[in-house]
């Protein structure tokens, strides 16, 4: 399956993506601004909406959603000392189910030690890393997704919010790369999913594509997976060059997305083709 | 890219084809007769495979058509996970029950799918599971009667696959 | 050792029928996969499932590679007493794995 995961260092300086946000934003209104191509707010649909009756099943019960599997391996690992500190995260967190409420709901969020967005998956390995004095849970880890997954459980029902002004020329980041051409299908995702969604490709109807469910159980990977595999598959499908995990062309996007959806309800872990 | 030279005379490019296939077949031989496996192992099962398991479970009993209704949902979205159940008509009386229920397809590598044992302490001859299926294909269920018979149903199932997949293979 | 999720209703009425639902956290690796440089993938599945209701089987099955990964089933069973169900799953390289669950009956 190749190299799916990579360590990377913490993001440091500016990044082209970061300039050419600063650029958007320049050109565009301080505000942001709903433009004619965004999908508008009240026809917005999860892609829940657009399953069979089978799936659909699948993610409501419990006991019948493959996904929840890892919401139990996550709160194990959240209550597993770790790391030179010797600290689990519920001796700082104290019971994910009250203090974790909506905390899902608001990422990615903004770093003020980094001055940028962080999704939940760096979120958890800077804790690791900065507060129990662990090495960083691999992208895609069986352990990474398993906490990732036992956070945004959390969250479950609770509307995306995304109103943090910092946020700005990080989303204008995101909707620059969701609308630009790329790959060799010379494509831009806006063109499926805001333009066209409902309609068919290859049988298939075409979801608007937010990220509610995440990290989710998709029937195509036969395991859980985090907003980046996904956007990676849509790259792949698209014949566009991937970016390695963990690139703040992701966090860009991801920030994006979620502020797409903000208002929508969360439904992780979903269950999705 | 070898081989695109336009200024070639066609003949030449002809035989540095033909070469490379004679290579390609030798290689391809010699890899049959070190591995002789390879050669017989099928990338898929066929309508006959699937007879064949059947064969072996119902043997020269009259396999009936009835009693049995599979579900499985006539167009589905995603071949690794596709819901599947299996109910029979029956008491479940220590007199008359389902012994077993046993699930075969015709295009898989393998045809069997499962083979559950049930006894009168069921209630209710039903299962629900979730299948693989690679392709579009009929899948036929199976239920062996504690009298001795055997009673089936069979389903043609469409597989979708979806558009942006993750392997470019 | 591998999750599992148990669905059994906690109470139940004598002579009633439940449905039982059991889902273990496996891969079901078919055997029949290829790496991209064309290595097989060896097969690792679950093959062995049984339920037994206060140490007596009221259930099996045998899964073959077509059972999809993290196999689930349903199955149901006549409520006779109050006890324990216990569920074992086995298969290929040794796995192994046992959930138990309780139920009233009245």
């Amino acid at each position: 399956m190749g190299a799916l995961h990579r360590d990377l260092p913490p993001r440091q300086g500016r990044t082209f993506v970061q300039i050419a946000a600063i650029v958007v934003v320049a050109l565009l209104r301080s505000t942001l601004p709903v433009l004619t191509g965004d999908i508008p707010v009240d026809k917005r649909r999860s892609t829940y909406e657009q399953m069979s009756a089978d799936t659909k099943a699948m993610q409501d019960e419990d006991t019948a959603n493959p996904g929840m599997l890892w919401v139990l391996d996550g709160d194990v690992a959240w209550r597993t000392r770790t790391g030179a500190a010797g600290r689990s995260c519920a001796d700082c967190h104290g019971e994910a189910s009250s203090t974790m409420k909506g905390v899902a709901a608001r990422y990615p969020a903004f770093d003020a030690n980094r001055g940028a967005p962080v999704n939940i998956e760096e979120r958890i390995n800077i804790c690791r890393t900065e507060h129990q004095r662990a090495p960083v849970l691999a992208f895609e880890s069986k352990e990474l997704l398993a906490l990732s997954v036992y956070v945004a459980r959390q969250s479950r029902g609770m509307p995306i919010e995304s109103s943090d002004d910092r946020l700005t020329p990080f989303i204008s980041a995101g909707r620059y790369i969701f609308e630009r051409r790329q790959g060799q299908l010379n494509l831009a995702c806006v063109h499926c999913h805001s333009d066209n969604w409902g309609q068919k490709l290859a049988g298939i109807p075409i979801p608007q594509g937010h990220p509610t469910g995440y990290p989710l159980y998709r029937l195509e990977w036969q395991t859980l997976g985090s907003l980046q595999r996904r956007l990676r598959n849509c790259l792949i499908g698209m014949r566009a060059e991937i970016y390695p995990y963990g690139a703040p062309e992701y966090v860009a996007l991801e920030t994006f997305l979620m502020w797409r959806a903000r208002g929508m309800p969360m439904e992780s872990p979903a269950v999705r083709p | 890219m070898a081989g695109k030279r336009i200024d070639q005379p066609r003949r030449k490019r002809r035989q540095v084809a033909t070469r490379r296939d004679a290579l390609r077949s030798a290689g391809a031989i010699a890899a049959g007769v070190a591995f002789p496996t390879l050669w017989l192992r099928r990338a898929a099962a066929t309508p006959a495979d699937m007879r064949a398991a059947i064969a072996k479970v119902v043997g020269d009993a009259k396999l009936n058509v009835g009693r049995v209704k599979l579900e499985i949902p006539p167009l589905v979205e995603n071949g690794n996970t596709v819901p599947c159940t299996v109910s029979v008509d029956s008491p479940m009386t220590p007199e008359a029950y389902v012994k077993a229920i046993h699930v075969f397809n015709e295009k898989n590598p393998q045809p069997n799918v499962i083979s559950a044992r049930l006894s009168p302490r069921a209630g209710r001859a039903s299962i629900a599971t979730r299948i693989r299926l690679t392709d579009t294909q009929t899948v036929v269920a199976i239920a062996e009667m504690s009298d001795g018979s055997f009673w089936s149903d069979s389903i043609s199932v469409i597989i979708t696959l979806g558009a942006c997949l993750e392997n470019l293979i | 050792m591998a999750s599992a999720l148990i669905n059994v209703p906690a109470k139940a009425k004598r002579g009633e029928i439940i449905a039982i639902k059991t889902l273990i956290s496996h891969h079901m690796e078919t055997g029949f996969r290829h790496t991209e440089t064309g290595v097989p993938i060896p097969r690792d599945i679950v093959t062995r499932f049984v339920a037994t209701y206060n140490g007596e089987e009221i259930f099996s099955a045998q899964f073959y590679p077509a059972i999809a990964a993290n196999p689930f089933i349903t199955f149901s069973t006549v409520a006779t007493e109050s006890g324990t169900f216990e569920f074992q799953w086995s298969g290929d390289n040794g796995f192994a794995a046992t959930e138990q669950a309780k139920i009233i009956v009245e």
